[in-house]
């Protein structure tokens, strides 16, 4: 039964990896994108453009410019002297934040009353607007108590003192990079198994697989397998990527996270070869692959946090098996997780695996019949 | 046989083959409006509701205007700790996201001034914990300025979009990335499938042309996919009320312009194929995450380094992302659309002209 499970796999990979473009497919770009993604997906905001107007032409308004020409977020691309510039700049995007600062700006910097700055941010991507006040908040503050500092003056009652565990420097790349680990291997797994049974049903060599003496099992690991071997290995050099070319921190045990991607990868090709077993052409099974695979990757958490979605669709979401390995990845990533606490992630992808593994089998036949 | 009846002959038989297979109807219409019917309900970046400990270790009427702030916020569910270890273990467990600390000299620290107030966030997302600083930092600027005000008052105006929603500009993202998906699906496999079948060949020893086989693919399922494309628009605007600033037939134009780029794309990848299992890992690979992650769609073009930002140039849902949020969110700010439209329009012709040079009429 090994022997023939074996020569199954051999033809599988073979099918799989003897095409030279479908092999290059399946090798270059997944590294590619890795590269590409991983620099590519960040929250973190750098050169922002900006224009400034400064009304009030003070020692103390050119000494809050400098502080933004100084930081790394934010790019000055132009200086204003009217109001008239402002909705233009920011309505062709020349622009994201227009600060503007009062005419009586260090009069009452000097006398003791609230200085007035207005910041005009672009909200056509409002996350971006978000962080770009809190960004241009901070710098005004900074710059807020090096004045009461030097110049007397009352500091506020409070200061805020910010801290970050896990992650000091709110690096967003910590955050995204162990998420790509999961998405890359979740996508080269479904290129191995998505299409595999409906390249063969539309081909017809199906059925004569089905009339050797392979019994089911055996033909669901010849099918199996090959997405199993191809997604860990394309997983590991993923993970390699991401420690030593992106830095990013493995604090974890690699048991853990391996044991992770198994189960994870184990239910990506269940539920890719369940898609590929149902859909009766190739045009089907791509259209399956999709399905799966776009809802999954957006409503996994990858980007856009579960906990902001309505309650039903969180509940939905626990179908999802891209939403447990990414909390395992940045678990075992970012805060040293260990087996111990990660069970509840582990068991729904192993039942997810096996049931669409199981589901995968019993459409072999019956598909045909 | 005029040229004229054997276009439409071709015409007849893609539209036949369209009908007979539902997955092509199904791409076409279904995928859009599930997609994003389900999408516009779950891609949020808006926290609300952030799980907030808050540590008062020397309770005092200073301490309660403090915290009241946080109760009065539309964006905390606070939770009070007597011990910073408590919050801790909290934060560990993953019940509590962020932490404010008020230590026990608090009221004595703050008729001095600069009483520091300790917020611990969880930082591994690194996005949330951004906003929830955003948040106290509101909250805190409140405090402040109810005690004879800070030294600088920030007064924050957001253009387009006021109240900073953020289902807003994702619903016109996510629209451009499933029609890149929905284009180039729909195209993908039509030319190697033929190839494949060996129909091709049937095809060659006809008298059309290439260019002719081509544009017969390409016909029904652009009138497929701007089919699609109003049903998205259709729920964008009454469904999750996203306001069309722009005009409709800006929007029209734009679509199909990219509708073009996006089918010209999938017959690129079907010309250079030719089986449809290398087409259909071509199209997996391409289209779904370079349009997610390289379109500006949720992730900054602006912050990224520059030799991603000029890769960024090859994605056609890059230029349809922004002439959407513009259109949507802005109205028709020209100086935005004509460079993104043309940008659309060149891409169109390349991807077309290129599966026309590959899509020869020769057997090898």
């Amino acid at each position: 039964m090994f022997a023939r499970v074996l020569a199954l796999l051999v033809k599988e990979l073979l099918a799989v990896l003897r095409d030279g473009r479908s092999r290059a497919v399946l090798i270059g770009p997944p590294l590619l994108q890795l590269l590409v993604f991983g620099y590519a997906a960040t929250f973190d905001l750098n050169h922002v453009p900006m224009a400034i107007y400064d009304q009030d032409h003070s020692a103390a308004s050119r000494e809050l410019v400098a502080h933004f020409a100084g930081a790394p977020a934010f790019e000055v691309v132009a200086r204003l002297t009217s109001d008239a510039g402002i909705d233009r700049l920011i309505d062709s995007r020349q622009a994201a934040l227009v600060l503007l600062i009062d005419a009586r700006f260090s009069r009452d910097l000097l006398t003791h009353r609230p200085a007035r700055v207005q910041a005009i941010v672009d909200g056509r991507n409002s996350n971006t607007a978000l962080l770009i006040e809190g960004y241009a908040n901070s710098i005004i503050n900074d710059f807020a108590i090096g004045w009461a500092g030097s110049h007397g003056g009352r500091p506020p009652e409070a200061v805020l003192v910010t801290r970050a565990r896990y992650n000091p420097a709110l690096s967003s790349r910590w955050f995204i990079v162990p998420g790509i680990v999961a998405l890359l291997t979740q996508v080269v797994t479904l290129l191995v198994v998505g299409l595999s049974v409906a390249r063969e049903r539309e081909a017809g060599t199906f059925d004569q697989l089905l009339v050797t003496p392979l019994r089911q099992i055996d033909i669901l690991l010849g099918k199996g397998l090959p997405g199993l071997l191809i997604g860990m290995i394309e997983a590991s050099a993923i993970i390699a990527a991401a420690l030593w070319w992106f830095d990013v921190p493995l604090r974890g045990g690699v048991g853990a996270l391996y044991l992770g991607l198994l189960l994870f990868v184990v239910s990506a090709t269940g539920i890719g070869l369940m898609i590929s077993a149902l859909a009766a052409t190739q045009q089907q099974a791509l259209l399956g692959t999709f399905l799966f695979m776009v809802p999954s990757i957006i409503l996994s958490g990858f980007a856009t946090p579960i906990a902001n979605m309505p309650g039903w669709m969180q509940t939905l979401t626990l179908l999802n098996p891209m939403r447990y390995i990414l909390v395992i990845v940045r678990a075992v990533f970012l805060e040293g997780a260990g087996m111990a606490t990660l069970w509840p992630q582990y068991w729904p992808m192993a039942v997810i695996g096996v049931a669409g593994l199981a589901a995968a089998g019993w459409l072999f036949r019956k598909r045909t019949i | 046989m005029s040229a004229r009846r054997r276009l439409w002959g071709l015409l007849r038989k893609e539209s036949l083959q369209i009908w007979r297979d539902p997955s092509a109807l199904a791409i076409a219409l279904l995928l859009p409006t599930v997609l994003l019917l389900i999408f516009g309900y779950g891609v949020s970046l808006d926290a609300r509701n952030v799980r907030l400990a808050i540590v008062v270790q020397e309770p005092g009427p200073l301490a309660t205007q403090f915290v009241a702030g946080f109760a009065r916020s539309p964006y905390f569910q606070p939770v009070l700790f007597a011990a910073i270890q408590d919050a801790e273990a909290a934060m560990d467990r993953g019940d509590a996201q962020a932490i404010v600390w008020l230590q026990s000299d608090f009221a004595r620290a703050a008729n001095a001034g600069g009483a520091p107030v300790g917020l611990l966030v969880n930082g591994v997302d690194a996005n949330d914990a951004r906003i929830i600083e955003g948040y106290v930092q509101q909250v805190w600027a409140g405090f402040v300025a109810a005690h004879g005000g800070g030294v600088i008052s920030v007064q924050p105006r957001v253009r387009f979009n006021p109240s900073v929603s953020s289902r807003d500009y994702l619903v016109p993202g996510l629209i451009a990335v499933i029609m890149t998906l929905t284009g180039a699906l729909l195209t993908a496999l039509v030319i190697a499938r033929e190839w494949e079948r060996g129909t091709m060949e049937a095809l060659m020893v006809t008298p059309v042309a290439m260019r002719e086989i081509l544009l017969a693919k390409l016909l029904p399922y652009f009138v497929l996919g701007m089919g699609g494309m109003a049903g998205s628009v259709a729920i964008a605007v009454w469904l999750f009320g996203v306001v069309l600033h722009g005009s409709f037939w800006v929007l029209t134009a734009a679509s199909a312009l990219f509708m073009l780029a996006a089918l010209g794309m999938g017959l690129l990848i079907s010309s250079v194929a030719r089986n449809q299992f290398v087409a259909g890992q071509i199209a997996i690979i391409t289209t779904f995450l370079p349009a997610f992650i390289l379109s500006g769609f949720v992730f900054d073009i602006a912050s990224m380094p520059r030799a991603v930002q000029i890769i960024t140039h090859v994605v056609a849902a890059r230029y349809f992302v922004s002439i959407l949020q513009s259109v949507f969110l802005a109205g028709d700010v020209w100086s935005v659309i004509a460079p993104n439209a043309a940008a659309l329009a060149l891409m169109a012709v390349i991807f077309l002209v290129l599966a026309r040079a590959i899509a020869r009429k020769r057997l090898d």
